[in-house]
């Protein structure tokens, strides 16, 4: 076991799941929510020459994903460093 | 100098480029062979993952479909993008610690079971063989359009070129021969893209354009384009046609699916730390992304573009007599037909009645730089990028074949004594074998190869994926709930594509489909029965054994990942 304790390793698993569910939640809001549930309603704003919920299922979705995967991925590293558990 | 010889000089170059990078990275080892020795820098493999990842699908097609249908066309944006949040976050860091070389050797472990091996090994080819018959297909049209060669020739000379790189380099060859297919593909897509974009929008950014005032002062491109469709009968460009039920499934069974697709995982196994296959998992979207974003700019682009070409400025329609030559070269390929219904001698496209055109949806990304006028040299290069996508995608699957035969089946099940060496020989044996059935399918097309599309991804969304996330997050989870999900999901998934795309096509339509759930969306109803199927049965079996549930507590931290391992 590379964790100190047995309470370590729960924490360390604990708080990754928390990191990814939030960021889940975000993903599934802008590409289900944003591009699919609600882009009748957000195609009545208009945003930089788009309709808003047609920019996000075109556009906006794909962004938002990119970065996603980068707060994760610094978010992660730092968590791995709090728990001495990098490589 | 012509188009032609100015195709064969740029294909030609990017062949030799490619040939000479697989004689520089060939393998020596079976590790070398399955994940390019696990040396790969992560942007490297960023790059790779996003060429073998992008078909001939994306390149030819995807911005037609997206033309065509407009806002339904976003399902594939959201689909193929938003899968990889998933592998980034809830798998690809996981299985690099885990540390093997292939999805069914996961599998088979975490469930410590031959048989979940095996169900998943059968999974993983099947998916690869319906996904590289398109692929060696596209590599035929291409050359047969671009070439003037037959599509047989064509697709032998692709085989011939794959062969080689593929069964000499393994993943090692094929992972750096995909970083160049990546270059060429990229600038090949983006070149006519912004040289379109700055024609009709004066934004040298097709993303921008895409939302911006046309240049000959007629308004916003978006409202332009909803004006015309709903003039000419297709309904608002902007507005969707098909139920929310359905996008949401379709766009549910396209990102699971993406993120269970055994060729696209395997490449994270390549990089030598767990840290190093999040960040990859971050390029390879900004790769994906750089394309996938100027798809539907490029795709209302085109739309605007072809409408007002064939219709002219006055909506009336143009003499065919005067058509512009990209018609009648596009006419001899059967790709578009004219019908003059009325006899007046004009072209008239539209989506009611008055309709005399027959267009298909794949010439719009390979006819775009001739519709626009663009210079010779710009519709050469479409031809290699198109070549790129579809070489760099097949070389991937191929390599997931010839992997699952040497190492899941020979190996781990059939005849586990054999050498490395031996291993090796075996695995570019299968690679071979793969190739020739793949180029036979490129040349005999079964009917149905749009249609197994469909099928890829629903299989992978309703059986690797729901396995492969429950050993990672349900340490518990046994091997008989496991192997009852696969079976259970994959049986009734296969079963309602096959229902619908081959016994009974006629009755293919909203009217008869499950809660109005498509053939193509029906993957995530899929998914959920083979997870409730896995619970259900695990409720009533025995608990994972102790030594399993320890290795799934130890794949989830990186510390002491090492190398991928043999063992």
């Amino acid at each position: 076991m590379s964790f100190e304790s047995k309470e370590q390793a729960d924490k360390y698993w604990k708080e990754n799941l928390r990191i990814m569910f939030k960021l889940l939640a975000i993903w599934f809001v802008v590409s289900y929510g944003c591009g699919i549930l609600f882009i009748e309603q957000l195609n009545t704003i208009t945003f930089m020459g788009f309709k808003l919920g047609f920019w996000f299922a075109q556009q906006g979705a794909m962004y938002v994903f990119i970065a996603l995967i980068f707060v994760y991925v610094k978010k992660m590293n730092d968590l791995d460093k709090k728990y001495n558990v990098e490589e | 100098m012509d188009v032609q010889t100015l195709t064969y000089i740029i294909v030609g170059f990017t062949f030799a480029l490619y040939i000479g990078i697989a004689i520089w990275a060939r393998a020596g080892t079976t590790k070398e062979f399955y994940v390019a020795g696990g040396g790969v820098h992560p942007v490297m493999n960023g790059m790779a993952t996003a060429a073998d990842w992008m078909s001939a699908a994306s390149f030819i097609s995807l911005a037609g479909i997206v033309s065509f249908t407009g806002s339904d066309g976003s399902v594939y944006l959201l689909g193929w993008t938003g899968g990889y949040v998933l592998l980034a976050l809830c798998m690809v860091p996981y299985l690099r610690k885990f540390g093997k070389f292939t999805v069914p050797d996961f599998i088979g472990d975490r469930y410590y079971s031959n048989a979940a091996r095996t169900v998943a090994v059968f999974c993983a080819i099947f998916i690869c063989f319906t996904y590289i018959a398109g692929q060696m297909r596209g590599v035929g049209v291409v050359f047969s359009r671009f070439l003037e060669v037959e599509i047989e020739t064509g697709v032998v000379i692709g085989m011939a070129v794959v062969f080689f790189y593929a069964v000499l380099g393994g993943m090692k060859g094929i992972t750096y021969t995909q970083v160049a297919q990546y270059c060429v593909l990229i600038f090949a897509f983006m070149v006519p893209a912004i040289f379109i974009s700055v024609m009709m929008t004066g934004q040298v950014i097709p993303q921008i354009g895409f939302g911006s005032e046309l240049v000959d002062g007629s308004g916003y491109l978006l409202d332009k384009l909803d004006g015309l469709s709903t003039e000419l009968g297709f309904g608002a460009y902007t507005e969707g046609r098909k139920s929310t039920l359905d996008v949401f499934c379709i766009t549910g069974a396209l990102m699971v699916g993406t993120a269970g697709l055994p060729h696209v995982i395997v490449r994270f196994f390549t990089v030598p730390k767990v840290k190093d296959s999040r960040i990859s998992a971050g390029w390879t979207l900004v790769f994906i992304g750089i394309m996938y974003t100027t798809i539907p700019a490029l795709a209302s682009f085109a739309r605007v573009n072809m409408i007002e070409t064939i219709n002219g400025p006055e909506m009336t329609g143009t003499a065919y007599a005067e058509a512009p030559s990209w018609i009648t070269n596009w006419e001899k390929t059967g790709l578009i037909e004219f019908n003059d219904k009325n006899g007046d001698g004009k072209m008239f496209y539209s989506g009611d009645e008055r309709n005399e055109m027959k267009i298909d949806r794949d010439i719009m990304v390979l006819a775009n730089p001739e519709i626009a006028d663009l210079p010779a040299w710009v519709i050469a290069l479409v031809a290699a990028g198109g070549l790129a996508a579809a070489l760099s995608t097949s070389a991937g699957l191929l390599l997931v074949i010839s992997t699952s035969v040497s190492h899941d089946l020979l190996k781990k099940n059939w005849a586990p004594n054999i050498s490395d060496k031996q291993e090796l020989t075996y695995a570019r044996i299968a690679a071979a074998v793969g190739i020739v059935v793949a180029g036979y399918f490129g040349i005999n097309p079964p009917g149905f190869v749009a249609a197994v599309v469909a099928f890829a991804f629903g299989l992978a969304a309703s059986s690797l994926f729901p396995a492969i996330i429950m050993g990672i997050f349900h340490k518990k989870m046994n091997k008989e709930g496991a192997i009852a999900g696969m079976v259970l999901g994959l049986t009734f998934t296969a079963a309602y594509i096959i229902y619908f795309k081959f016994i009974n096509p006629g009755a293919n339509n909203a009217d008869n489909w499950f809660l109005g759930i498509s053939p193509e969306g029906i993957g995530t109803i899929g998914m959920i029965v083979n997870f409730v199927t896995a619970f259900v049965v695990a409720k009533v079996t025995d608990e994972a054994p102790q030594e399993v549930q320890d290795m799934v507590e130890s794949i989830r931290f990186p510390k002491g990942a090492g190398e991928a391992q043999d063992h």
